[in-house]
């Protein structure tokens, strides 16, 4: 079942070169847009109430007045 | 002074020797970790103490106001505070120098307009610009933190001259600065305890950011490079053994030729 779908895969994408290519940036862009938002998840976690986006509150409206 | 030579090796010494400075321990900094931002909170209540105090004295000639924004203070705090320094600008059309309030595009202001006037104002001893003073010094935070909370009585038999003060960490013993960080000399906006270890401590980190902006974003670049750095390795490990199990696992057999009938 899982082998039909790597096969249906294979001859419908990887194996003609321009068609993989495609699949390359693509899944490039995909990749990068997930693991930028899943490390700033993971650097905001481990740095919470320590940024300025976390104090940033207490001030904007300070200096609205 | 305890020296242990031993053939062939350099000199051993037991502890620092005056003319090196004391060495500044290691302080749990919590910014030193690999994961870890400043904090923030802390960059600000720092800046409050190096423009309260410090500023009196020492440049800080490369930081702008607008390197504060969106690290310690929002764009319209900036530009008051800015505003409430004067600089000169020109020449105008008129080619007259005029004096106008300042902008975040501004540098922060110095206190002596060249080395001379500090040297005359400081018993010759110039106070050194801070924008990358951690960076200047071996010890980074610890030391800044280490002399500004270091000063003491100096031991028996040591004569600091007039002018100078003791202080075990600056090499030689002798730094013109006199302590400023006194409890409570400065009151936080945020309420923050004001002790003189809290305030060495804020402008110490204030300090090392001034040095360090990069410091949050590349650690972030870090963490990020990282985990693809090792997805990459693993799959590059992957991709060779899988290339090279036909060589790896191939067989090679001498089967000697006795009869001398084979011809290959």
């Amino acid at each position: 079942m899982a082998s039909a779908f790597i096969r249906g895969l294979y001859s419908s994408i990887f194996r003609r070169t321009s068609t993989f290519t495609v699949a390359v940036i693509g899944a490039a862009f995909v990749a990068e847009a997930a693991i930028d938002s899943g490390t700033d998840a993971v650097w905001d976690y481990l740095n919470k109430d320590r940024q300025w986006k976390d104090i940033r509150s207490l001030y904007i409206e300070k200096a609205e007045e | 002074m305890t020296k242990i030579a031993l053939p062939l090796l350099p000199e051993a010494q037991a502890f620092s020797d005056a003319a090196h400075g004391l060495h500044a321990p290691h302080f749990p900094w919590e910014h030193r970790k690999p994961w870890k931002s400043y904090d923030h909170a802390a960059l600000r209540r720092g800046y409050q103490v190096y423009k309260e105090v410090c500023s009196a004295c020492h440049s800080m000639k490369l930081v702008a106001f607008r390197n504060l924004i969106g690290v310690t203070h929002t764009e319209a705090e900036v530009k008051a505070i800015a505003a409430e320094y004067e600089y000169t600008d020109g020449p105008d059309e008129k080619g007259e120098y005029f004096k106008r309030p300042g902008r975040p595009s501004d540098y922060f202001p110095s206190p002596y307009p060249n080395e001379e006037a500090a040297r005359a104002a400081n018993n010759g001893a110039y106070p050194p610009d801070m924008s990358c003073i951690n960076k200047a010094r071996h010890g980074e935070e610890d030391y800044i933190f280490s002399i500004l909370t270091g000063y003491c009585d100096p031991p028996a038999g040591v004569k600091i001259r007039e002018g100078l003060h003791y202080n075990p960490y600056f090499p030689g013993g002798a730094i013109g600065m006199a302590r400023n960080l006194y409890d409570e000399v400065v009151e936080y906006e945020d309420g923050s305890p004001n002790n003189a270890s809290q305030l060495a401590k804020d402008v110490a980190t204030f300090l090392s950011w001034a040095s360090y902006p990069e410091h949050d974003d590349r650690k972030r670049m870090g963490l990020k490079s990282l985990f693809i750095c090792s997805i990459g390795i693993g799959l590059s490990v992957w991709w060779k053994r899988h290339k090279w199990s036909y060589v790896k696992s191939r067989k090679v057999v001498y089967r000697p030729d006795l009869a001398g009938i084979r011809k290959v």
